[in-house]
């Protein structure tokens, strides 16, 4: 269910591990008495890195969490996009497609991952294994063309490169 | 070659760790200041250092300091813009990577001139990697008596913050910023009032981007006056320009304000020149925010001068002929490089993150994304090209923060200088898809 589903604010909360917790409380306890939602981000950070994504259960969870209205998590979670809203393979590579990237041949390392991985842009292997996105400038023109995975830069790729990336990857989820 | 002031030991091996920092003369600015300085004093040496702000907008950051109001038992903040986010700049990720404790040496001088007793690095929240290299240092730096309270038994006080965004150009925005860090959606405020008198949390604020924070230790360690030497006129100091594009080196480089653009480009210490032996086409100074020039005005202003890197000098000609310095970020195109193409993947980039917030911007940066889409792929018609300039100029001036006039200039300017090339994109549809219409001729070569 989508957080601007009419519903979305009945759905259960789910359940953070004791390591996301602990984390969400130092976090937390980062800013003033009373200023908790300024964790806000770093708390969906924490929970994407526990589930891969981010459901209406995990921001009903964060809003109790952080004594807010389900709402003010909603909006927050749908503004940002570094939040996935839907659930998503197990690597998600997020390609730069702006301008200094694309100069240096974005287009066509994003043509070359749909080939190599038989997905388009959005969409996710039949394994679950990937995830394809693109994305507005990462901070790294200098070292494009590049994607970003699991917060990790890959920067300056060709095919050679991305072929390696790609079985590190697998090889890392399998084991 | 140029005087390094900030990262010059950048590349020294351990510099991230305190240990090794504090060995290359890291934290002289908090002693001197802690310990000889009033906080006034810091302000003024910052003041005659004509440092202007780093982040792109060029305002000098004694003065912004100077508005800082200070009511009394009112908690003041600064905040670090670290949300470095616009395209074509990536020098304060090389600035945090590297040297995460210049940045943190900085936040407490300048925290100390401010009389801020809690203050925040916002970064963005792809950087998060960058963010674990600062908690580490800020943890360093607690342990050595460099934060926390009474730093350096100075009696001064002062907890240091670091915390994520979550992919949001705008909130480089620094009232967006301020909402995002109250947790909030990154809708940039209305100004007055200014976050030097109702910032984070309703509290008086300074918002500095990283490299403006990093210089500030230099200037407190050699004075106001010796900084205020380098450079030509109002462009004192060193700039960290981030190159990218079609260069044999692209890369992060601290200049002399005053450096040629030649030089810069061509010259053997900096960028080498053009990649694959091709021909300079164009180039974006200053972040994608700013006017694209042709070639012909790159190294050159239109009355013939040599163009210079500072704010004065690239902005030689205003938006007819030149451009701005803004944030450093230095883009240059080969001539094999579609000029249509570029700014329409500009324009997708504004459309996608206007906070849609203000209706110009919001339906504004949709429409110019559509018709450039139009015109690049062989669609487009000659009237979409006045359409393109039309919808310029009922969003510049009309939104509540600069993202709408951001993403009106560079369209405007691309036309004004490649208008032939738009042309050539309707007229010869076919043809634009199968080639590059190549270099532009200056108008007097004509």
């Amino acid at each position: 269910m989508k957080a601007d589903h009419p519903q979305a604010v009945n759905e259960a909360p789910i359940e953070f591990s004791a390591n996301t917790m602990a984390e969400i409380n130092r976090v937390i306890g980062l800013f003033p008495e009373g200023k908790q939602k300024s964790a806000i981000l770093s708390v969906l950070h924490l929970v994407q890195d526990e589930f891969g994504w981010v459901s209406v259960g995990a921001m009903n969870r964060v809003a109790l969490i952080l004594g807010i209205q389900p709402i003010e998590v909603y909006e927050v979670a749908t503004f940002y996009t570094m939040f996935h809203l839907d659930p998503v393979g197990k690597n998600v590579l997020e390609v730069c497609r702006t301008g200094p990237c694309q100069l240096v041949g974005s287009d066509d390392l994003i043509t070359y991952i749909e080939e190599k991985l038989d997905i388009k842009v959005g969409e996710t292997t039949k394994d679950g294994m990937f995830t394809l996105k693109t994305v507005e400038c990462l901070g790294a023109c200098g070292y494009g063309p590049m994607l970003m995975c699991k917060y990790q830069f890959y920067e300056r790729l060709n095919k050679e490169k991305v072929n390696e990336m790609l079985d590190a990857m697998r090889e890392a989820s399998n084991s | 070659m140029s005087r390094k002031l900030l990262i010059e030991h950048a590349e020294v091996p351990g510099i991230a760790s305190y240990e090794t920092y504090r060995k290359h003369g890291g934290y002289a600015s908090v002693e001197k200041a802690l310990k000889t300085m009033s906080p006034d004093e810091v302000v003024e040496e910052v003041k005659k250092s004509g440092l202007r702000g780093r982040g792109g907008a060029g305002f000098p950051t004694g003065m912004k300091w100077s508005f800082l109001a200070k009511p009394e038992g009112v908690e003041r903040h600064l905040v670090c813009n670290a949300d470095e986010s616009e395209p074509g700049t990536f020098k304060d990720r090389y600035l945090m990577e590297k040297l995460p404790h210049l940045l943190i040496e900085g936040m407490i001088t300048s925290s100390y001139a401010l009389g801020a007793r809690r203050s925040y690095i916002y970064i963005r929240g792809e950087f998060m990697y960058v963010l674990r290299i600062l908690e580490k240092a800020i943890a360093e730096a607690y342990a050595n008596g460099m934060l926390g309270k009474n730093i350096l038994g100075s009696g001064y006080d002062l907890d240091l913050v670091v915390t994520p965004g979550g992919g949001a150009y705008i909130c480089g925005e620094e009232t967006a910023l301020l909402e995002s860090l109250e947790g909030k959606r990154g809708n940039p405020r209305m100004k007055p009032p200014f976050p030097a008198v109702k910032g984070l949390w309703g509290n008086p604020t300074v918002v500095n981007n990283v490299e403006s924070i990093a210089a500030v230790v230099p200037i407190v360690n050699e004075g106001g006056e010796a900084y205020a030497k380098i450079g030509i006129e109002r462009s004192t100091g060193t700039k960290l320009i981030s190159a990218s594009g079609n260069l044999v080196r692209p890369g992060v480089y601290e200049i002399e304000l005053g450096l040629s653009v030649e030089e810069f480009i061509y010259g053997d210490n900096y960028c080498r020149g053009i990649a694959n032996g091709k021909k300079l086409k164009a180039c974006i100074p200053g972040g994608s925010s700013v006017p694209i020039l042709p070639h012909y005005l790159v190294t050159k202003t239109a009355a013939g001068t040599d163009r210079l890197m500072t704010y004065e000098s690239l902005a030689d000609g205003g938006f007819a002929s030149g451009s701005m310095l803004g944030s450093g970020g230095f883009i240059v195109f080969d001539e094999d490089q579609c000029i249509v193409r570029n700014t329409w993947n500009f324009a997708r980039f504004y459309a996608h993150e206007s906070c849609g917030q203000c209706s110009p911007c919001r339906e504004g940066t949709g429409w110019m994304e559509k018709v450039l889409y139009r015109l690049e792929h062989g669609t487009g018609t000659l009237e979409d090209i006045s359409l393109l300039e039309e919808i310029n100029k009922k969003i510049e001036g009309n939104t509540i923060c600069p993202l709408g006039d951001a993403a009106a200039w560079p369209v405007a300017a691309a036309i004004r200088h490649f208008r032939d090339e738009f042309e050539w994109h309707v007229k010869s549809p076919q043809e634009a898809q199968t080639r590059n219409y190549g270099l532009i001729q200056a108008p007097l070569e004509a």
